[in-house]
């Protein structure tokens, strides 16, 4: 048994690799078998990686799903936010500059329309369950931006780590929500070409979510949509501590 | 040369990721603003000019395609590295600001394109 742990535990991107390529063949397997093709493979692999990483977070009490699965760390590795940057930035080898200017101006509306909306269910559904505090508020707000936006608002501004802790978990469902529902609802919401993708990227913003979702519904919007959505965290984060906050205190 | 199409995508994100970190800095702001954004506009102008005709073409484009190919299965892992756990663990207010926030979020998409249709009609 030691030597077979110290294998796979020494070699546990390796390790990933397999488990992530098994994973992929048995998802598109089933995609096949079972919906005839309707539902795209790599839909269900991420639902997949959702589930185990509900498992994993429950079993080992950590925060990174199944990376914290002793012989699992690998999967942290592959999935960490280098190896993911890097091979959204790969996506745009090909891009064609013209389909980006097309969109451009539209994808920066989508932007601020996307924080300052998503700030705004945040705060309402906050004041909904009873806060009044300008900070908590501002914060769980923020935190429906995406849960990078959450945390930095919640600390610039001296919110309660229970309040932060919040805005984090509400940054968490919704980027877990845009991986599930995104290919579900393309068609309804005309997502399937460069520039609703551009504009679907702007609004909802989470990085994570963005390339999931469009992974799943068709793996060449991915560039415009990332290409939009990583703008999305710093324009919230540059907007939340500051012009958000006042307009909130202002308010109450 | 494989490695010459990697080196060329990791010069992009890491120039990417400084303008990113620098922007933060200027408007004070504590996160990397649009770092791979930026270093997807860098790559796309590369494979795009001629002078990097050498670092783009061939074994060296190679480089770049099997990154891009890995795209799915890093997600993937990415998928299994979220923290689920916590996000069931925020209760009501955080599902419902969630839920509600994607909602209106998605039902925003097709209005947004449509303020970018006219031009793309006048093609």
């Amino acid at each position: 048994m030691d030597i077979i742990e110290s294998v796979f535990v020494r070699n546990n991107l390796v390790m990933a690799f397999a488990l992530i390529g098994a994973t992929i063949w048995v998802s598109y397997f089933l995609a096949d078998r079972l919906t005839g093709g309707r539902i795209h493979g790599s839909a269900i692999a991420i639902s997949l990686g959702l589930i185990a990483a509900y498992w994993g977070g429950v079993t080992s009490g950590g925060n990174q799903g199944l990376a914290d699965v002793a012989l699992l760390g690998g999967i942290g590795v592959m999935g960490g936010g280098m190896m993911r940057d890097f091979a959204i930035v790969a996506t745009a080898f090909g891009v064609h500059m013209h389909e980006l200017k097309k969109a451009g101006l539209v994808g920066v509306i989508s932007i601020f329309t996307g924080v300052i909306v998503s700030f705004m269910v945040g705060a309402a559904v906050a004041m909904l369950f009873g806060y009044s505090d300008p900070a908590a508020i501002t914060t769980i707000g923020a935190g429906a931006v995406t849960y990078i936006v959450g945390p930095v608002t919640g600390e610039a501004i001296g919110a309660s780590d229970t309040v932060i802790t919040l805005s984090v978990a509400a940054g968490l469902v919704k980027s877990i929500l845009v991986m599930v529902v995104t290919p579900l609802v393309a068609g309804f919401i005309g997502l399937n070409n460069p520039q609703s993708a551009m504009v679907f990227g702007g609004l909802m913003g989470t990085t994570s979510g963005v390339a999931a979702g469009l992974a799943a519904t068709d793996p060449k919007l991915v560039p415009y949509g990332a290409m939009t959505a990583t703008f999305y965290t710093g324009v919230g984060c540059l907007l939340g501590p500051s012009i958000l906050f006042f307009i909130v205190s202002g308010l109450f | 040369m494989i490695i010459y199409g990697v080196a060329l995508l990791s010069v992009c994100l890491l120039t990417g990721m400084l303008i990113g970190e620098g922007l933060g800095v200027l408007l004070n702001v504590d996160a990397n603003v649009g770092g791979v954004g930026i270093a997807m506009l860098l790559l796309v102008l590369a494979s795009n000019s001629d002078k990097f005709k050498s670092l783009t073409e061939g074994a060296s484009g190679v480089g770049i395609k099997f990154w891009s190919a890995m795209y799915i299965p890093i997600v993937v892992a990415m998928a299994a590295k979220q923290n689920v756990a916590g996000a069931t663990e925020g209760g009501l207010l955080a599902l419902a600001a969630g839920v509600i926030a994607v909602a209106v979020s998605f039902a925003l998409v097709p209005l947004i394109s449509r303020l970018g249709n006219p031009e793309q009609e006048g093609d």
